[in-house]
């Protein structure tokens, strides 16, 4: 018979147990990382995936967003005859906020999910437990080198979405709508501070912990068959994206 | 020697391993079989400590396996080698790399000596000119071969066959059996054999077990399992409908 005391005892048993595991996996990540991060090949390797081999999406994302910022800002400065500030509010709203999430958020559809699949299909097809009976640690060749790799590489696409959005808001803002050029880089240079910088970069860095952290904890204890692993993979990306839009909010309201 | 004790073990509500007993001599074939289902890759998964059992002991040389470190517990892994049911080679290597990357991560061998070593336990399991092949470029015939050349390329004490033979064609059944008679006369290792492989098991194993609804039911020569009076282990052997195991 259905129960539901029993039923809600149960999901806060799994809830609970789900995350231990979460919270075990990246423990014992960092604990490895530490002592032995895997070799700099695998390193370079997954620097190629998740960053190399991400850079055009991010190029055109940034474009875009910092285009339709250029429009929107400048039509909304204009009713307050600030257009001069443009400038300013595209490199802020980019470096704080939109440079770290879009793309930790582009990132995560890209090479979180792979990374989910890739290590869920090595799961059921019992290449993991091949690495465990050959006495070696699978965190050592397939989650440390990952780890490592997205915590370089997200900072360094995010810098460069910051990069190409203030000439998508500058393509538009004066090239279109005919803001001085002097002007957009006058205010952006005055208005941004290192610090904003700093906690863009703090933000990616650590976006960049998550997507790691999710995309290999899902693969790692994905279910049974192609379909195990296709529900890790969209539960992957669905819960790095909250994950990174719920922690940018705490760490915003830290960093400011 | 490897000795499992009153070893329990259940998924859920389901119980796979029910008190078991068994002991594996050294430097022997011994061949585990019984009805699919009945938990022999779980068996084996133990043995080398992928598993933990809910209750009971599990040795190997004589040294508990069970609640060590990690460190521990690979020390004791480095006397095993493994071949998977699905030969679970690695997909993203080519078969020189899959069979190399033990001796790269486990040895300190030049690049030379390692080649050296992989092409000829390829040779010695019949595979030529498939080094730079990819898994899934592979026959499962090959896959098998190629996961028993990884497998022995350390030279193991002691090496699990998870259904060796399960999926292929009767002839390169045959050839894998001789494969696995002819290396264990070679190197002289402990072998376990999970297999449905009835009666051919008989002529590579020199013990046999048979497991049945999560305990051992007979365990002796194949002599005499081929002459157990057991309903259950005649039944299995004959392959008969009629008898104690229900199917379905």
């Amino acid at each position: 018979m259905f129960n539901p005391v029993q039923a809600i005892g149960r999901l806060t048993i799994e809830w609970v147990r789900e995350l231990g595991r979460m919270g075990w996996f990246i423990l014992y990540s960092f604990y490895m990382i530490a002592r032995r991060p895997g070799s700099p090949i695998y390193i370079l390797k997954q620097m190629r995936f998740i960053g190399t081999k991400s850079l055009f999406v991010i190029v055109l994302t940034a474009a875009f967003t910092g285009m339709v910022l250029g429009l929107q800002g400048y039509y909304t400065l204009a009713k307050f005859g600030s257009e001069g500030l443009l400038g300013t509010a595209v490199a802020l709203s980019l470096i704080r906020e939109l440079g770290p999430v879009l793309s930790a958020l582009m990132v995560t559809g890209r090479a979180g999910s792979a990374i989910t699949a890739e290590i869920g299909i090595m799961r059921i097809s019992e290449q993991i437990d091949a690495l465990e009976t050959m006495a070696l640690d699978p965190f050592k060749y397939l989650i440390t080198p990952k780890f490592v790799a997205a915590m370089i590489s997200l900072p360094l696409l995010c810098a460069i979405f910051d990069v190409v959005g203030i000439y998508g808001g500058w393509l538009v803002g004066v090239k279109l709508l005919g803001v001085n050029p002097g002007t957009y880089f006058y205010e952006m240079e005055k208005s941004v501070m290192w610090r904003d910088v700093y906690s863009g970069m703090i933000k990616s860095f650590s976006f960049g912990v998550i997507v790691a952290w999710i995309g290999c904890y899902k693969g790692y204890f994905s279910g049974h068959g192609a379909e195990g692993v296709s529900r890790a993979t969209t539960e992957s990306v669905v819960l790095t994206s909250v994950i990174i839009l719920v922690w940018d909010y705490f760490l915003t309201s830290i960093l400011l | 020697m490897i000795k499992l004790t009153d070893v329990h073990k259940s998924f859920g509500t389901q119980k796979v391993l029910n008190g078991l007993n068994l002991e594996i001599p050294e430097g022997k074939v011994t061949a585990i079989i019984g009805p699919s289902g009945e938990g022999k890759s779980v068996l084996l998964k133990h043995i080398i400590g992928l598993l933990q059992p809910d209750s009971g002991r599990i040795e190997v040389d004589g040294e508990s396996i069970l609640g060590l470190r990690r460190s521990q517990l690979n020390r004791i892994r480095e006397k095993f080698g493994m071949l998977f049911q699905n030969a679970a080679l690695f997909d993203s290597m080519s078969v020189f790399e899959n069979v190399a990357f033990p001796l790269q991560e486990k040895t300190k061998l030049t690049s030379d000596e390692i080649r050296r070593r992989v092409v000829s336990a390829l040779e010695d399991v019949g595979l030529k000119n498939v080094e730079d092949k990819f898994p899934d470029e592979l026959s499962g015939g090959m896959k098998k071969r190629v996961g028993l050349a990884r497998a022995v390329v350390l030279n193991p004490k002691i090496i699990l066959f998870d259904e060796p033979t399960t999926g292929l064609d009767p002839v390169i059944k045959r050839a894998i059996h001789q494969l696995i008679r002819e290396t264990h006369v070679k190197f002289g290792f402990t072998a376990v054999v999970v297999s449905h492989e009835i009666p051919e098991i008989f002529d590579i194993a020199q013990n046999v077990a048979m497991l049945y609804q999560g305990e051992i039911l007979q365990h002796g020569t194949p002599d005499e399992i081929q002459a157990s009076t057991h309903p259950v282990v005649r039944q299995f052997i004959s392959g008969s409908l009629d008898g104690p195991i229900h199917v379905g």
